[in-house]
């Protein structure tokens, strides 16, 4: 067990050292790099707080994802329900672009969510009714989302005072997240970031549907013979993870943003799949990855700055994490191996 | 613009031009997950074809050794999968997730200093009988070998799968790996070969995009064909034949799209765009509504892990 929650370090380890072959390979310095990469943006107050901001969706999207992937339902369409949410909750803010009070920031909260949830029961909807693989019906809506905040922000959106800008306008400051410090873009968002977590350590530890989602993840057979509803599981574990990523949306529109635009997340989505390996579907896990993996995307816009390589390495090294975790699995299963060698050496 | 003979003969040779990269894709993962692996890192091996073919035209100006490479770089890309999943077993959803995202990523990286460089005109067959015959000549000639290739791809597909000794062993590693392991059949042999042949076939794939269909490299050039190829595979329940067919609708779709965008049609561009989506998915529910029909043939293994005691 020890080394379940411990190969994760290894695959980070191992991550490092591989990028900093690429950067060789690329002619630069590899120890130089690596520093602008993992350490330069987290050496101020600014660049922590940067790293909080960027974790943050991060975490929320995967505590979503680790009920479904702890019950086998393979959400892979987070990212458009995050685009989702953000619509509908930006369309909540838009509604009140010139009105001010203290009840819109938590209307446009809960629009997000529900709007994420309605999004990610389109997938659960058709895997439990038609037997639909869910992996593919929800990439799909992946791009019907985002064409669909293009259709609006382009559109019937757009800021009449925009100059035909691909935005809307800016949301009204009672539909902002209030910020933590000032000078700093760090925002409440983090606090539901940490409430999603503690509550899903709840859930899926103290509670009877915990218990459910993580029988069905180990064996389906099982769970069907215990007599658990596994179609309502279903749509539980999609609605949680659909609500999860929605908020994550209505936190960066209503953070950062302050108005939708074309770009409200660079693929968080996808990203936050690794985080939820990476974090072993464990909550207090998630937290640890989800900082990680924010500080490659962090690293990736300093090394664009100071070494001229493009940003997209933080994918490189996005997918070569979740390679080598993967990767050092392997370890485990030798080590059920050798347990089990041991077992039956007792019984001679 | 007048609905004329010789105009839908245009228009079909367009549809057959853009479904080539599907049933390239699409005819590559069908032989993996006839095996038992289901790879969803086909997105990130058509990028890596993409660039590597385009890179490669760009640095040797031959085409030839252009597209060999980019199959070689498919091979190579796939090779990381098949290591992870056969011989480390990991999870296939999750290995096909990180090699699309990994793949992505390193094309772009790659891609840095070929972006905005011209491609090279790609030599076409038969090009003066393609103007001298009114309907059938946009339709059958005037393309590159590779579409004439993907045209017979599905047809050689369906051959090796039903009537060679390989493709038997293909076949029986997918449904059950357990009874060809005991045959003496190197299961995870074969699942290796199906996974490279998979990773060429996404490789050429790629390249026909950026050397063919529009020469030059562009970042995330693919834009989601990838996984379309892949629902095509359940849309065709696994048969190359249908492989074909749903590729040429899919195909049609994106064509009709840019035809009804520029002859002015009163519907966003955007809803357009999302229309081979949005068929995607109501497809799936279509054939999948059977339970019993899609459990028939699904190969069984797939996605699941074997390995073998020693």
């Amino acid at each position: 067990m020890a080394l379940y929650f411990f190969t994760p370090f290894i695959a980070i380890i191992l991550t490092i050292l591989g990028g900093g072959i690429i950067f060789y390979i690329l002619g630069f310095n590899p120890i130089e790099a690596l520093k602008f990469y993992f350490i330069t943006p987290i050496s101020n107050l600014y660049g922590f707080s940067e790293l909080l901001l960027k974790a943050t969706p991060l975490c929320l999207i995967a505590i979503g994802l680790s009920f479904c992937f702890k019950s086998n339902n393979w959400n892979i369409g987070a990212e458009g329900q995050l685009t989702f949410g953000a619509i509908v909750g930006g369309g909540v803010a838009l509604l009140f672009y010139n009105q001010e009070g203290f009840y819109i920031l938590p209307l446009v909260i809960i629009a997000g969510a529900i709007g994420g949830m309605i999004f990610a029961l389109i997938p659960a909807i058709l895997k439990t009714y038609f037997n639909t693989n869910e992996i593919l019906v929800s990439l799909m809506l992946v791009y019907v989302s985002k064409l669909l905040l293009d259709y609006l922000v382009v559109g019937p959106w757009s800021n009449p005072e925009g100059f035909n800008f691909p935005e809307t306008r800016q949301f009204s400051d009672s539909s902002r997240m209030p910020l933590l410090f000032e000078g700093l873009r760090i925002h409440a968002g983090i606090f539901l970031a940490l409430a999603a977590v503690m509550l899903s350590w709840f859930v899926l530890y103290k509670t009877y549907l915990g218990f459910q989602i993580k029988v069905s993840g180990l064996s389906l057979k099982t769970a069907k013979y215990a007599g658990f509803k596994g179609k309502t599981m279903i749509l539980v574990v999609f609605m949680i993870s659909g609500a999860c990523a929605g908020l994550a949306g209505v936190g960066e529109i209503t953070g950062p943003i302050g108005q939708l635009h074309r770009m409200i997340s660079p693929d968080y989505g996808f990203t936050a799949i690794i985080v939820a390996f990476l974090g072993r579907l464990n909550p207090f896990g998630i937290i640890f990855a989800s900082l990680v993996v924010a500080l490659t995307y962090l690293g990736a816009e300093t090394a664009q700055i100071f070494l001229q390589i493009p940003k997209y390495t933080g994918q490189v090294f996005q997918g070569m994490i979740l390679f080598f975790l993967l990767a050092s699995d392997y370890l485990l299963f030798f080590k059920v191996k050798i347990l089990n060698l041991k077992k039956n050496e007792l019984r001679h | 613009m007048s609905l004329d003979i010789s105009f839908i003969g245009i228009l079909i040779g367009s549809i057959m031009a853009s479904s080539v990269p599907l049933i390239l894709a699409a005819s590559g993962e069908l032989i993996t997950e006839r095996s038992g692996v289901l790879n969803l890192g086909v997105e990130g091996m058509m990028i890596i074809g993409a660039i590597s073919g385009f890179a490669l035209m760009v640095i040797t100006d031959n085409l030839f050794i252009a597209i060999v490479g980019s199959m070689l770089s498919g091979v190579i890309i796939s090779l990381i999968f098949g290591f992870l999943t056969q011989s480390l077993l990991t999870n296939h959803v999750a290995t096909g997730l990180a090699l699309t995202i990994f793949g992505i990523g390193l094309s772009a990286m790659l891609g840095k200093n070929f972006v905005g460089i011209p491609g090279k005109e790609f030599p076409i067959l038969f090009s003066s009988l393609k103007e001298s015959i009114p309907f059938f000549g946009p339709i059958l000639f005037g393309h590159s070998i590779v579409l004439y290739f993907a045209f017979a791809l599905p047809f050689l597909t369906n051959y090796f799968l039903k009537k060679t000794k390989l493709g038997l062993i293909v076949r029986a590693v997918g449904d059950s790996p357990v009874s060809a392991s005991n045959q003496g059949i190197n299961v995870i042999l074969v699942r290796y070969c199906c996974i490279l042949y998979g990773g060429a076939m996404c490789g050429l794939a790629g390249a026909y995009l950026s050397l063919i269909y529009t020469p030059q490299w562009i970042e995330n050039m693919t834009a989601g064909r990838g996984w379309i190829a892949l629902a095509l595979v359940v849309f065709a329940t696994w048969s190359p034949i249908k492989v074909l067919i749903g590729a040429l609708i899919f195909g049609g779709i994106t064509i009709l799209q840019l035809h009804m965008q520029a002859i002015g049609f009163r519907i966003p561009v955007q809803f357009l765009s999302a229309l081979p989506y949005l068929m995607t998915i109501i497809v799936l529910v279509v054939i999948s509504r059977d339970s019993r029909k899609i459990k028939l043939n699904t190969p069984t293994s797939l996605g699941r892990i074997f390995y073998k005691e020693k």
